[in-house]
């Protein structure tokens, strides 16, 4: 039963200053398996794949591909030894055609015409529709993951990596990729698959390594155990429940209509006549793949980008025209999606980084006066109530994990006790136990009468917390849908996945 | 082999030990540099920094260092606010010049009329000609885009043809015998800058730096806006994310520099110079910029950044009359100052490690 391992690593290791990012990990890739590396973020999973595909050498251990040692120099080396990676993030020239694109990154490139005809043949033989003259400016996120993948696959690779593929696809991109992974292994092809995501991974790995603080802590095959199992693997202890209950929805709090603004940079999204209303102790989650408008929705709301009179009432108080700090003086706060450089200064203490946003509300701010004891005293409050992990209120937030920055951001705006909450992607590249206690920290404001807005675009989560769903695509929001008994396939549609099912243009 | 090795975080010893080496490093290599022109390079050195406040003329020389220092430190207080928020006025000689203009043009209209008025709206004329100057960069940045390192730059030179059409033409004194240059107005009371306390070099511009010092301290470590200027600075999105409206800030540090520059020029004019000539522009406007840097945009800082380039100053011309060291001698020194203080910098958030080689 077991097939020849394609790939095997033995006790592997490697330290930055400080860490000890993977210790003794020891897995192997059957020919023909779609194999699973899960862990949570800093668990270990990128620093073990950039060993493989030669971008980081180890310390330790050795690796072995098709039973030859495998120690790339560099990412070129290891591509010729037959190993291939998808990044999350793809690196693609947006003017260029998906042929020249695809000429770019290859060693040899074969004639225009006759690399044509191989991308056409690929992605026919592969069931991934894609035409090789079209521009990549006019793709998709699909569709644009398509061409790396294709990318990769005219290298026939022995082992293909795909780092987090569906973090940016909606759920019919992601099954329409399951369905070409899959036929890529039935022809022997080794898969390497990181993801965090527990349901995924259930339904389509063969096995499964699992990693935490850079350690092997357990390997099986992922069906045979439930979501919640996973996860307890993850992250060594029993998950946190979400507690729902106890909130009612009551009087309109916030009413956007005709919301319109003009894109506010060349790569923005213009915002097309947004309206939504949000009541008093209710969720509101807002979904979408990214680039459709979910920044520029957040800078509408914070008050960064200025709209029309009457676009933005605030339980009767008109904000359009109002700037971030009138509008947290009324009650209408936000959390953006960039913890480092957007909602905190990197370079700023803690304590400083409470002046950013909680001045008027908090009394830390009089006059144009800082009152600086105020301001650490608050920092130690969001840093207790919060369990944000740090020596103290005057660390940098630089030096903060990402887990513990974005609980003190969110903790920061939460207790500011606000009537309406906009937060856009609060638990991206977050630990599960930070996401947990964030989740949990937004239920609990609109328990207590506020309402709140969740911009993401981890579904799991959207369910999880919203009462009604909408979903945001080309900067149009679409009518909101109570959650419940919404189907993964609506949401689906909802988002504009259409567009991934289309017949392509060939 | 030797590599750097980023800091996890700015060292703090090294903020305060690298303006040191710097001058330190200064003092070496501008020794080296005179031992080989064939000077003695350790009396060269003295006589830079030591004789001007303890030699044999220090009685001169000494009210000079006041002089000197305090149009540096006004300026350079200014430039450090906007250099903080990561605006970036490289013209303050022109705004310099353009408020020296304006405030003489106050005095020369109420010439010969005497009244306690003069004095101080001149003052005001000054900072306003400044904050003009200062706000046409702002305004072009925030209309156009143009960068205001270019525009406020290139207005120093527009400044300086201004300053000479002055001193040629409509500020030409009309009993000044067909000499170019304006009234002297050191000897016209109601509209001069005189020395406060004789002996000590200090006239209103040494108290307006001293304010200067203490007014962008309480901002930039008291005051809301002095948080959103340093916010700006490091993270531009973070400011604008609290409420900083970036065209509102861009025109309140260029302005706030401009009118800084601007009096500076108003105590010059009234007072050491004297006059408006073609060569009122003496370079205040850019050595302030060392002083800002040298002085780590600190207000402190600055205060002693622009005492010590101030010494720089008397004592190269001491070296010139008493050594017969060439001119260029202050600019080589200034310009070194600058050149170790940037490179020790990368210590702050480098360190230096061994490659340990294989």
């Amino acid at each position: 039963m077991t097939k020849a391992a394609v790939f095997r690593a033995e006790g592997i290791g490697k330290s930055y200053p400080g860490v000890r990012a993977n210790d003794d990990v020891s897995f192997s890739v059957g020919s023909g398996r779609i194999h699973a590396l899960l862990g949570e973020n800093g668990a270990g999973k990128s620093t073990l794949v950039k060993m493989i595909y030669g971008l980081v050498r180890p310390d330790d251990g050795r690796m072995l591909l098709n039973g030859q040692p495998h120690d790339p120099s560099d990412p070129r080396a290891a591509r010729a030894a037959g190993v291939a990676m998808v990044f999350q993030h793809f690196s693609l020239f947006d003017a260029l055609t998906v042929a020249e694109n695809i000429a770019l990154g290859m060693e040899n490139p074969p004639p225009r015409r006759e690399l044509a005809e191989r991308i056409r043949k690929v992605s026919h033989d592969f069931g991934l529709p894609l035409n090789p003259a079209r521009r990549v400016v006019t793709l998709s996120a699909g569709e644009r993951q398509r061409v790396e993948i294709i990318r990769c696959l005219l290298q026939d690779p022995r082992l293909l990596i795909m780092d987090e593929p569906t973090s940016v696809l909606t759920p019919q991109e992601a099954d329409l990729l399951f369905a070409t992974l899959r036929k890529l292994a039935d022809q022997g092809t080794a898969i390497l698959y990181i993801s965090h995501k527990l349901d995924e991974i259930r339904t389509h790995c063969d096995s499964a390594t699992i990693l935490r603080h850079g350690k092997v802590v357990d390997s099986c095959n992922p069906r045979d155990h439930s979501a919640r199992e996973l996860a307890a693997m993850m992250v060594g202890g029993e998950m946190r429940v979400i507690d729902r209950s106890g909130r009612n929805a009551g009087d309109v709090l916030l009413r956007l209509s005709n919301l319109s603004l003009p894109a506010p940079t060349a790569e923005g999204t213009a915002l097309k006549n947004i309206a939504l209303t949000l009541h008093a102790g209710e969720i509101l989650g807002i979904g979408g793949v990214a680039g459709n408008g979910q920044e520029e929705l957040l800078a509408a709301l914070s008050g960064e980008l200025r709209s029309a009179p009457g676009t933005v009432v605030l339980e009767g108080d008109d904000l359009g025209g109002a700037g971030p700090e009138t509008r947290r003086k009324a009650g209408l706060l936000a959390a953006p999606e960039d913890r480092l450089g957007h909602a905190a200064v990197p370079d700023f203490s803690l304590t400083e980084n409470t002046l950013l946003t909680a001045g008027p509300r908090k009394g830390l701010v009089r006059n144009g006066l800082i009152d600086n004891a105020a301001a650490r005293r608050f920092a130690q409050d969001v840093i207790r109530e919060f369990d944000v992990r740090t020596p103290g209120p005057h660390t940098a937030a630089r030096a903060l994990s990402g887990g513990n920055l974005q609980k003190f951001v969110i903790g920061r705006e939460v207790m500011q006790a606000p009537r309406v909450l906009v937060v856009n992607q609060p638990t991206w590249g977050v630990d599960a136990g930070a996401a947990a206690a964030v989740r949990q920290s937004l239920l609990d404001l609109a328990r207590s009468g506020a309402g709140v807005i969740v911009i993401s675009q981890d579904l799991d989560e959207l369910i999880e917390l919203s009462d009604r769903f909408c979903a945001l695509n080309e900067g149009r929001l679409s009518d909101p849908r109570p959650t419940e008994g919404l189907t993964l396939d609506e949401i689906g549609l909802m988002l504009g996945g259409a567009h991934g099912m289309e017949v392509a243009q060939i | 082999m030797i590599r750097l090795v980023p800091r996890a975080e700015a060292s703090a010893a090294w903020q305060f030990a690298t303006p040191l080496l710097a001058v330190l490093a200064t003092m070496l290599t501008g020794g080296l540099l005179f031992a080989v022109m064939g000077y003695d390079p350790v009396a060269a050195i003295r006589t830079i920094f030591w004789d001007p406040l303890f030699g044999m003329a220090s009685s001169y020389s000494r009210p000079q260092l006041l002089v000197k220092a305090a149009p540096l430190i006004l300026i350079a207080s200014g430039l450090a606010i906007g250099f903080r928020a990561g605006i970036w006025n490289i013209g303050a000689e022109g705004q310099y010049i353009i408020g020296g203009i304006t405030g003489a043009a106050v005095a020369l209209a109420a010439y010969p009329s005497e009244g306690m008025w003069i004095f101080p709206a001149m003052v005001i004329a000054g900072a306003m000609g400044g904050w003009a100057w200062g706000m046409i960069p702002a305004l072009l940045r925030n209309w156009f885009g143009a960068s205001e390192i270019l525009v406020s730059l290139m207005l120093v030179y527009v400044a300086e043809r201004v300053a000479a059409w002055m001193a040629f033409g409509p500020m030409k004194n009309p009993e000044g015998f067909g000499f170019p240059g304006s009234r002297n107005l050191q000897q016209y009371p109601a509209a001069a800058n005189p020395e406060l306390i004789a002996g000590t070099g200090a006239h209103w511009g040494v108290v307006a730096a001293a304010a200067a010092v203490l007014v962008t301290w309480f901002l930039m470590s008291r005051h809301i806006r002095g948080f959103h200027i340093r916010a700006a600075g490091l993270a531009p999105r973070a400011a604008r994310f609290a409420g900083v409206r970036p065209g509102t800030l861009v025109a309140f540090c260029l302005g706030l520099s401009g009118a800084f520059a601007g009096m500076a020029g108003l105590f010059e004019v009234a007072g050491p110079a004297g006059q408006i000539t073609d060569s009122f522009g003496s370079g205040y406007g850019f050595t302030a910029i060392i002083v800002a840097f040298l002085g780590r945009l600190n207000p402190v800082g600055i205060l002693l950044a622009g005492l010590l380039l101030a010494l720089t100053y008397i004592g190269g011309e001491l070296a010139q009359l008493t050594l017969q060291l060439p001119a260029a001698t202050v600019q080589v020194f200034q310009g070194m100052l600058l050149f170790f203080l940037l490179g020790f910098d990368l210590l702050t958030r480098f360190r230096i490690a061994r490659r340990i080689t294989a």
